[in-house]
């Protein structure tokens, strides 16, 4: 007995470790589960116009004024990103979003909040301000590509503004006015304003993205084929 | 034949040693396998962190997504946490083994923990100057594989 102990220890370990294991991923799988809403249940958080909930209901509108939005404003589903450009992975969600976005053309709204992670990226926030300053020259969304497509490039130069000029350069933007804008108090108020309401829905992580209000687990975001599967339960339910 | 016949002259004499005296238990080999019981937890929750998705996004608090994002956690396509957990079950195992007296067992353990502090120190050059970010839970994983090494080098110099 005394000499199989130490086997029935190690069996034992084995067993337990597998199990832990197996224990620790499955809140996840249950998350993801619960992420794909059954078409008669109605999506928390999304306002629904009391009396008109078997009609489709105004989910696009639900957002704050002043939010960079793409898609048709009568789009049934509004997907709604809180992003850092200088995430990776947000980066590597990017061409999902956009490869969703051109096959839901008209079924699908997008909406960007800034969402810069400060303290572990030294360009994020420069980078909203970027997009934003863009943005005061109607070029937000495609500053917004760039900024993602371009990521390798400029997250880990030592100084981005020279890039950041050269990408407003390419958009074809007023380079004096960009460069003011950049630096000023309103764009970097409107980054903050983001921040702000970003907090106060409990993001702390990027990306972060919304579904007709409710939060997607991120293995569901990085999958295309997860994210689209979810995208046409939101269409089935709003028909 | 005469394999059978010295298997069957040994074992006698080998049972004989296990009853009398009993084989006492290493107390030090027994904290080296309680050290690796909780590299082994730490490990298991990083691999489910980085499979499940979960640290791979970026957080305002953690270091932990830079460092668990960054290619160097991913050998083959694998995360390497479970490289990290392999390495721990097999210390573990090992320990345990020599804890009960087995010699080999004790020098197998010395050459792997010996390697697994190899794959510590450069984990820690790649936090501190390649990433520039610290995962707490990599830097648990790389105390416990550290005192693992004061263990097996105090366990032989006692011999």
């Amino acid at each position: 007995m005394r000499r199989k102990l130490p086997i029935i220890i190690i069996v034992g370990v084995l067993l337990v470790a597998l199990a832990g294991g197996a224990l620790l991923m499955h809140p996840s799988r249950t998350l993801s589960t619960a992420t794909l809403p059954s078409p008669s249940t109605p999506t928390p958080r999304a306002v629904n116009t009391p009396g008109t909930s078997t009609t489709r209901p105004a989910v696009a509108t639900t957002v704050a004024p002043g939010t960079h939005l793409r898609g048709r404003s009568d789009a049934p589903v509004l997907l709604e990103e809180y992003a850092d450009f200088q995430c990776p992975p947000c980066g590597f969600v990017h061409p999902i979003l956009k490869r969703l976005e051109s096959e839901y053309e008209t079924q699908l709204r997008v909406a960007f909040h800034h969402f810069p992670l400060r303290t572990t990226h030294k360009h994020a926030a420069e980078a909203a301000r970027a997009a934003e300053a863009a943005g005061v020259q109607g070029k937000f969304w495609q500053m917004h590509d760039l900024l993602f497509e371009k990521q390798k490039e400029w997250k880990d130069a030592p100084t981005a503004r020279p890039l950041f000029l050269t990408y407003a350069r390419t958009l074809g933007l007023d380079l004096e006015k960009f460069t003011r804008d950049i630096d000023s108090t309103v764009i970097s108020n409107r980054v903050m304003n983001d921040e702000t309401s970003g907090a106060a829905r409990g993001v702390t992580g990027t990306p972060t993205v919304y579904l007709n209000g409710r939060e997607l687990a991120f293995e569901d975001v990085t999958n295309y084929n997860t994210l689209r599967a979810l995208i046409e339960r939101e269409i089935a339910a709003k028909k | 034949m005469s394999v059978t016949a010295s298997d069957g002259a040994d074992k006698p004499a080998a049972a004989h040693q296990d009853e009398t005296p009993p084989p006492r238990i290493s107390r030090l080999y027994s904290l080296a396998a309680v050290l690796s019981l909780a590299g082994l937890a730490d490990a298991i929750f990083l691999t489910v962190e980085h499979l499940s998705g979960r640290s791979v996004r970026c957080t305002v608090t953690s270091g932990c997504s830079e460092v668990l994002g960054s290619p160097y956690a991913v050998i083959a396509g694998y995360p390497l946490a479970l490289l990290g957990a392999l390495a721990y079950f097999t210390a573990f195992s090992l320990a345990t083994l020599a804890a009960f007296g087995s010699r080999r067992a004790g020098n197998f353990l010395a050459l792997l923990v010996a390697l697994m502090f190899a794959m510590t120190l450069w984990l820690l050059y790649l936090q501190a100057f390649v990433l520039e970010a610290y995962c707490q839970y990599c830097l648990l994983s790389a105390a416990i594989t550290s005192l693992l090494v004061v263990i097996v080098i105090a366990r032989r110099a006692t011999k």
